[in-house]
């Protein structure tokens, strides 16, 4: 039932690090973090990772397995073979601070420019009436448990860095659908989803979605619908062509 | 050293701790947020069920009374019943607001907040969004704060002029100037530097202590912080004996074992069966519920539809009840292959709707255990869920017995008495995170110009360095994985003297060994450094569960002792009192008299039932309550 598994981790912080080989014991029914778990409990008690549920629902350890993007506690040691070596590094498209423990402040960042939920003003607590498949949309968007994977995958931001600052990544864009469709959001969205937040960087790949591990159909649900609400005012080619290559 | 000065300092960040901090800055003050995790990751994610308020949106019939009823029962009437008085008619208020913050809640056919069947609830009363509605909560009251930070930033400029967040901190001391708070002591986790908090008010909002047994549903975070950082500034811990043991955790694979299977499964269908195919629950309706709750498998599957002609199935008993049935026949030879017994929602609903009703659920078996629960039994046994005890605080501003100290949520004990409804702790978080804010914000008002002044920072900074600076002691996993297979076999669901204490005598040897720790390794982000800092809490907390257990001779709620199986009326009206020395020592523990109900609140319950939990005095005192009032 165990096995010597074969570990490669990446080590270090402040700018300077390496991948470390470890041979570590796998037991039947075990997730990636619990290696890490034993790892630091048995051989590198400092090695850094966050990690909160261990259940799929808080999404801090977000990290990559074999260069994929995944959540430690979601990925079972049952999908590699016992002989193979599993290499485990922090996300590309933050910098790292230890080990497999990147510096996220970008996503806070970029949460507190979206202007939030905006009611209107003669509305009072307990008024509020929606039917269940107008707040459906909305709530699809509302599983997101912050992992950031679908901001790390998304190669706006991964191979460009200097489009940090005026791009929001797929999951504030998002936000603001989820706001523009919320039944009680007021606010008019959608010019400053283009002009403030980057929504036209957005080509489209899909990425953010494969690797989203609520399955939240970020680019069809959020990313093209938004993108249709901006075209009503400005003409954006990637949605007509997104229409022809996907026959939405 | 880094020093920040602010009005209110709450420490965590789910949603008790949010709600504080959204108060304190809503009256103007100056407020820090420290939490130990990312700002949103905070154990209130893993909330699944809902919160529990009387809106009757399902059922009309329901109110404040019936809910505060439910509540005391559930807590065996050990309860603060002011506390639980406040919680059932603010509740609907709290889960309202939240909805005009952003929340979305699933909703009924007449567009308001639907609300779903649970444990002990008399009527369909939680609000909630799928299986996922503590991570609805966590996100609005987390958009909350960044809403009332971009109004900060319209007017000052600055999206932390009034509150900020400080993600990745521990708090490893609160600061005192004489018997006042004064501020807290913490570090970053990220660097391991230090820095001090001044400010006279702390609100403790850090949730539970799981993390003290092997089996639980808890995260890291849980190490009983809060209630040791108060322990050690001269507060005092209530009910820490109680301790709750949520009946449904997964048992299979051996790394998840103890996540939580949400009890909505249940509220939605889901049926109790043992290896024989038994619906078992049905062999353990207890006396004191005999009357509410349906005796034959017809009768509790009519109740589904039916509420007002049929009493409920038994696999709603209050946790506590529910968790005892599953271990006696897990013990008794009758569980699944795995250790647990068997939960199944498949036989009860289509496969679609318990995806729509149970998504969560449905992936999480599926990713970490390759079952299909739209097709076949889960199997799940009983797992450390949520502390019952904590600081004891005045009902209506969340005040601890120190000036300056507050505590909401988890933390704080009193609300549920020896036993928590599901479904009462998201709503509890709402209603006192809420007064806990407000207290905080009143009591600095009250001191007007004079500001306590910070003490205590250089014995702080030592005792936080020592793990990092001795060379060949201890491995604080060890000494960890110690503590939790003992608190789990000998102070776990079913108690008995000799084993609590001899976890009495273990607990002592462990504080000894937690004092010769060692963390290899720098500053930076240094997990082992951590777990060392956190071992004097939950060693601390342990001791008082243990020493609490050890003295309560009967058996209430989340306290079951084989050698003292009833419930005692005579116990009921004592409450167990923890304290301890500033290090941590002579933690002690005496009885103290729980107050009588209000007139208003105990004649709510007819005679009969009082006359199960209530001794003859306490029954004279009804009846002459309720001859005054008719």
């Amino acid at each position: 039932m165990s096995y010597k598994g074969k570990f490669r981790v990446w080590r270090g912080e402040g700018g300077e690090g390496r991948l470390e080989d470890f041979t570590v014991e796998v037991n039947e029914g075990e997730v990636v973090l619990d290696v890490i778990h034993r790892l630091q409990a048995t051989q590198a008690p400092d090695l850094a990772v966050r990690w909160n549920c261990k259940a799929g629902k808080c999404g801090s350890c977000s990290m990559e397995i074999n260069g994929k993007p995944r959540l430690g506690c979601m990925t079972r040691m049952s999908t590699f073979t016992e002989d193979e070596t599993i290499t485990v590094t922090p996300m590309r498209t933050f910098p790292v601070i230890k080990d497999l423990v990147t510096d996220v402040s970008y996503n806070y960042q970029k949460a507190r420019e979206i202007p939030s939920f905006t009611p209107p003003k003669d509305v009072k607590p307990g008024e509020y009436r929606m039917q269940q498949i107008d707040v459906e949309r909305s709530q699809e968007f509302r599983k997101c448990i912050e992992c950031f994977m679908c901001n790390n995958v998304c190669h706006v931001i991964r191979d460009h860095e200097e489009n940090k600052t005026h791009f929001a990544g797929p999951r504030f864009l998002m936000r603001i659908a989820e706001l523009d469709m919320h039944p009680y959001d007021v606010a008019d969205r959608k010019d400053s989803a283009q002009e403030d937040h980057g929504l036209g960087y957005c080509n489209i790949t899909k990425c953010c979605t494969e690797v989203c591990p609520e399955h939240i159909k970020i680019t069809d649900n959020a990313l093209i619908p938004m993108k249709e609400r901006v075209v009503d005012r400005k003409y954006d080619p990637l949605v007509w062509l997104g229409n022809k290559i996907f026959r939405r | 050293m880094e020093r920040h000065e602010y009005d209110v300092v709450v420490i965590g960040a789910g949603g008790a701790g949010l709600r504080a901090a959204i108060e304190a800055r809503q009256q103007g003050k100056r407020t820090a947020i420290i939490c130990k995790s990312l700002f949103g990751k905070a154990h209130t994610v893993m909330a699944e069920g809902g919160a529990a308020a009387a809106m009757g949106n399902v059922n009309s019939d329901d109110n404040w009374m019936v809910h505060f009823r439910d509540t005391m029962r559930g807590g065996k009437f050990l309860n603060n019943w002011r506390m639980a008085e406040l919680h059932a008619k603010e509740a609907p208020d709290r889960v309202w607001e939240l909805e005009a913050w952003g929340a979305l809640f699933d909703r009924t056919k007449d567009g308001k907040i639907s609300q779903r069947n649970f444990g002990g609830h008399e009527y369909p009363r939680l609000a909630h969004v799928g299986d996922r509605t503590g991570l609805e909560m966590i996100r609005t009251l987390q958009q909350r704060v960044v809403a009332l930070q971009q109004e900060d930033f319209e007017v000052h400029g600055d999206y932390e002029a009034y509150i900020k967040v400080f993600a990745e901190c521990t708090v490893t001391r609160l600061l005192k100037d004489g018997d006042a708070i004064s501020g807290a002591f913490a570090y970053w986790r990220e660097t391991g530097k230090f820095m001090v908090f001044d400010a006279p008010a702390v609100v403790l909002a850090t949730g539970g202590i799981g993390k003290s047994f092997v089996v639980t549903s808890n995260s890291w975070e849980y190490t009983g912080d809060g209630h040791a950082l108060a322990l050690l500034a001269g507060a005092q811990l209530i009910n820490m004996e109680f301790i709750q043991f949520h009946p449904t955790g997964m048992v299979w694979p051996p790394s998840v074992r103890g996540i939580l299977v949400t009890e909505s499964v249940r509220g939605d269908g889901g049926v109790l069966r043992n290896s024989e195919g038994r619906r078992f629950m049905f062999d353990y309706i207890p006396d004191v519920f005999k009357d509410k709750y349906a005796t034959s498998e017809e009768e509790g599957d009519r109740w589904y539809t039916d509420q007002a002609n049929n009493r409920r199935p038994p696999e709603l008993l209050p946790r506590d009840e529910v968790a005892r049935a599953i271990n006696a026949e897990v013990k008794a030879g009758r569980g699944s292959p795995q250790g647990g017994v068997f939960l199944d929602v498949s036989s009860r609903l289509p496969a679609a709707e318990i995806i729509k009703r149970l998504p969560s659920m449905h992936h999480q078996f599926k990713e970490l255990a390759d079952v299909d629960i739209t097709a076949e039994p889960m199997q799940v046994g009983p797992t450390c869920h949520y502390v019952m005890g904590g600081v004891e605080v005045d009902a209506d501003t969340g005040a601890a017995s120190v000036p300056g100290l507050f505590a909401a949520g988890e933390v704080s004990g009193g609300m549920h008495g020896s036993n928590r409804l599901g479904g009462n702790s998201l709503s509890d978080l709402l209603v006192f995170g809420r007064r806990a804010g407000a207290g905080a914000a009143a009591y600095v008002d009250s001191l007007g110009a004079r500001r306590p002044q910070v003490t205590g920072v250089e014995e702080a900074h030592a005792e936080a360095l020592a793990p990092l600076e001795r060379q060949g002691g201890e491995n604080p996993y060890e000494v960890h994985h110690e503590l939790q297979r003992t608190m789990n076999e000998l102070v776990g669901i079913i108690r008995k003297e000799t084993e609590v204490a001899e976890a009495l005598q273990v607990v002592e040897k462990l504080k000894e060994r937690a004092t010769n720790t060692t963390a290899p390794g720098g500053k930076v982000y240094n997990p082992g450094w951590h777990l060392a800092l956190d071992l004097r809490n939950m060693l601390l907390v342990s001791e008082c569960v243990a020493k609490a257990a050890l003295l309560r001779q009967e058996s209430r709620g989340g306290h079951t002792r084989d050698d003292y199986p009833a419930m005692e009326p005579e116990w009921r009206r004592k409450l167990l009192v923890c304290s301890a020395k500033p290090d941590g020592s002579e933690v002690q523990v005496v009885e103290k008299t729980q107050v009588s109900m209000r007139d208003d609140l105990i004649t709510l319950f007819d005679r009969a039932e009082l006359s199960k939990y209530l001794t003859e005095d306490e029954l004279a005192e009804y009846d002459a309550a309720a001859k005054e009032l008719s």
